[in-house]
């Protein structure tokens, strides 16, 4: 019998139940909420009369929604009533229900899929659940982790458990080294732009090889973030010693002999050397690029040396419909240059690119200059509050601001413009979020997806440029 | 929820591959906390002229003609014809809400995203898979003949065309079970209360560092 993948191993370890068609009862480990998706599961449970499982299963904090800029007090002074009233609900919500929450004003409270790993609340091995896609992101630690929506919160809630069926396994193998100034941000467009955005649909995605043996664990969890932009809902990387380094002593990590206990079965998840994957695709890391995308969809992705793509040449009709379509709405020619796309808004942040070593890159891209002229906004929004804090301890807000970023707090804030933070109409913005969707980041705004090094080159060029010159 | 019952109506076809849920319901309208009344924002910013805020009154405002949901002839489609990958991006339940709301029971389409394909039998809409050609054969049927309407029969796995034809579809047996019978997962989960516990106890041996016990680690950090 062929070996376990990593992902057979996490789904064997959770299953309460299964039935003859393959149906299981999953048990879930840790459950992470925010104040878009969960209100009505909340309210389901109240109208119910039930109770959370396992209430210490749950992690809480607001983050779609919470203004960027300094409020004048809580949240109950956030400006636009609606906002208000989906943080304060969360607030609420979590009070009654006895949920741990790090509400607004607490050092720890961010982007729901920072704070988890940062707080040690997200451990290898786990299941991790939250009503938001990009929950991919904790398969970074070698967790089965997914996004779900309101029904399946509230199922959670309410049993702890998930009725799934097993996906299949896919390996994304990428050996080599990369070249500097390509990061793991261009890695994933770079996949995503090779299989598409549904190349992942049905599968797990399992990230192997060695550009992910030698990436940093918030490397990883770029990765992972857009596994579900490639159509997948689960990414994962094979625990490793780098995971079990980054774990330790944080807040919620166990310690002692609990510690020990641990990591003895945490060096188990990986998979096995003869497990088999149901499709294998390799890549060479050193031919990767950096990446910027064009259109609006996170699989129309060109390299920064390269030109927009002509719908003439595509030979599948609903593909280059797809594609004229993206071309009008961006305001771009077929045949233009990467590096001809103007920059009018850039955007340092999201649960993809949001934590410290993101930063860190991007400050050494823009150490000692300034933001363009023509660049009308460019925002840093760290990913929580913890790394904020961090950010500031090494100088880098002071490098920002000093070259004409504004240094904000903590939350999802343009990625996806629930909060007062929008891109305008017929704007192109430099974007290290996941998405670019037509009006993702505001209605009718034109989304440009690429690493933090790329966004940080970009609004200094006013262009879209490559990072390589740069370093 | 309701039971899904068999159900005949207009179809409407939305050409375009890769529908997001961001385009199906933008997300200025997710701040709602309820679970109703996103069927006047359903594709806010293809089917309307102005830029749409939550609260707004939606039946002033002006339409974008050329939208396919706003063309005399698709009025009042419960059965909404896509190109593949329709409901990729965000996990918003609020996107089968939206449709729902609007008057959507099914969507027919090449191939769905995960997510949003599993938020649609928690919500009462039926997502069909077709082969490619299946779908362009109906995207052309739809637009050749005003006032198309397929039959859809759950229980029989088919879809019957206005010439009598018919199309069988393939569903998962236990969400076909639980469409028809409008049952609510979370009972038939509490069903199995014993075997989650007992599952339980047995990983708290096993692996007891997951069962963490986070409010009091907390606490203690907030004493520090």
């Amino acid at each position: 019998m062929a070996g376990k993948t990593l992902y057979d191993k996490l789904w064997d370890e959770h299953v309460v139940r299964q039935e003859e068609d393959g149906t299981a009862l999953i048990y879930i480990d840790r459950h992470l909420l925010h104040e878009v998706t969960s209100p009505q599961a909340f309210e389901g449970l109240r109208l119910a009369g039930r109770k959370p499982w396992r209430v210490d299963a749950n992690l809480a904090t607001p983050d779609h929604n919470v203004p960027t800029t300094e409020l004048k007090g809580g949240p109950e002074t956030i400006e636009d009533p609606i906002s208000r009233i989906q943080v304060l609900t969360l607030d609420r919500n979590a009070k009654e229900f006895g949920i741990l929450e790090f509400p607004m004003g607490d050092p720890r409270q961010g982007i729901v899929h920072v704070v988890g790993p940062e707080e040690g609340a997200t451990l290898p091995g786990m299941t991790v659940v939250c009503g938001d896609s990009h929950t991919s992101t904790h398969g970074a630690l070698g967790c089965l982790a997914h996004g779900i929506g309101t029904s399946e919160v509230e199922h959670v809630l309410a049993t702890q458990c998930l009725i799934q069926k097993k996906m299949k396994n896919m390996l994304i193998k990428v050996d080599g080294q990369l070249q500097p100034g390509v990061g793991p941000k261009d890695v994933i467009l770079y996949i995503i732009r090779e299989i598409g955005t549904a190349g992942g649909t049905g599968y797990a995605i399992e990230f192997g090889g060695q550009v992910f043996r030698d990436m940093s664990i918030e490397g990883r969890m770029t990765v992972c973030n857009m596994a579900i932009e490639a159509g997948a809902r689960a990414g994962m990387v094979a625990v490793d010693e780098k995971t079990i380094e980054y774990v330790k002593g944080r807040p919620f990590a166990p310690t002692g002999e609990l510690w020990d206990k641990a990591v003895e079965h945490w060096k188990t998840l990986h998979s096995d050397p003869d497990a088999e994957f149901d499709v294998v695709i390799e890549f060479d890391g050193s031919q990767i690029k950096p990446q910027v995308s064009w259109g609006t969809s996170p699989e129309m992705v060109i390299d920064i040396d390269g030109t927009v793509p002509n719908p003439d040449h595509e030979s599948d009709p609903v593909k280059a419909n797809g594609m004229r379509r993206a071309l009008e709405y961006m305001g771009l020619e077929a045949g233009m240059k990467a590096t001809d796309i103007p920059v009018d808004y850039v955007f340092i942040g999201s649960c993809t690119n949001s934590r410290i070593e993101d930063l860190r890159a991007a400050a050494e891209v823009v150490r000692g200059r300034k933001v363009s002229d023509r660049v009308e906004q460019a925002l840093v929004v760290p990913g929580s509050g913890l790394v904020k804090k961090q950010a500031e301890e090494e100088g880098l807000d002071v490098i920002f601001k000093e070259a004409g970023f504004e240094w904000r707090n903590p939350g999802c804030s343009m990625c996806l413009a629930m909060n007062a933070d929008r891109l305008p109409p017929k704007k192109h913005c430099a974007s290290t979020s996941n998405r670019n969707f037509e009006g993702r980041q505001g209605a009718g705004g034109r989304t440009h997806l690429v690493s933090p090094q790329m966004a940080a080159a970009a609004a200094i060029a006013g262009h879209f440029v490559d990072v390589r010159e740069f370093l | 929820m309701e039971k899904f019952g068999r159900l005949t109506a207009i179809v409407a076809p939305l050409d375009r591959a890769n529908v997001d849920t961001d385009a199906i319901i933008p997300k200025q309208f997710l701040k709602s906390i309820r679970r109703t009344g996103f069927g006047p924002n359903l594709f806010d910013e293809w089917r309307y002229l102005d830029v749409g805020e939550p609260g707004q009154d939606c039946s002033n405002r002006p339409l974008n003609p050329d939208f396919v949901l706003n063309q005399p002839r698709y009025q009042g489609a419960k059965i909404l014809l896509a190109r593949e990958n329709f409901g990729c991006g965000s996990s918003r339940e609020h996107a089968p809400w939206a449709l729902k709301d609007y008057g959507f029971d099914v969507i027919i389409a090449p191939s769905f995203a995960e997510i949003f394909f599993n938020n649609c039998f928690k919500n009462g809409i039926l997502p069909i898979v077709l082969p490619e050609e299946t779908v362009d054969q109906l995207f052309k049927e739809v637009e050749a003949q005003e006032g198309y309407m397929l039959t859809v029969d759950l229980e029989a796995q088919t879809l019957t065309r206005p010439d009598g034809e018919v199309i069988r579809f393939e569903v998962d047996p236990f969400r076909r079970h639980c469409l028809l019978e409008g049952l609510d997962d979370i009972g038939l989960t509490l069903q199995h209360a014993d075997e989650i516990r007992a599952y339980e106890e047995r990983r708290k041996q096993e692996a007891p560092w997951l069962f963490m016990h986070l409010r009091e680690i907390a606490e203690k950090y907030n004493q520090i």
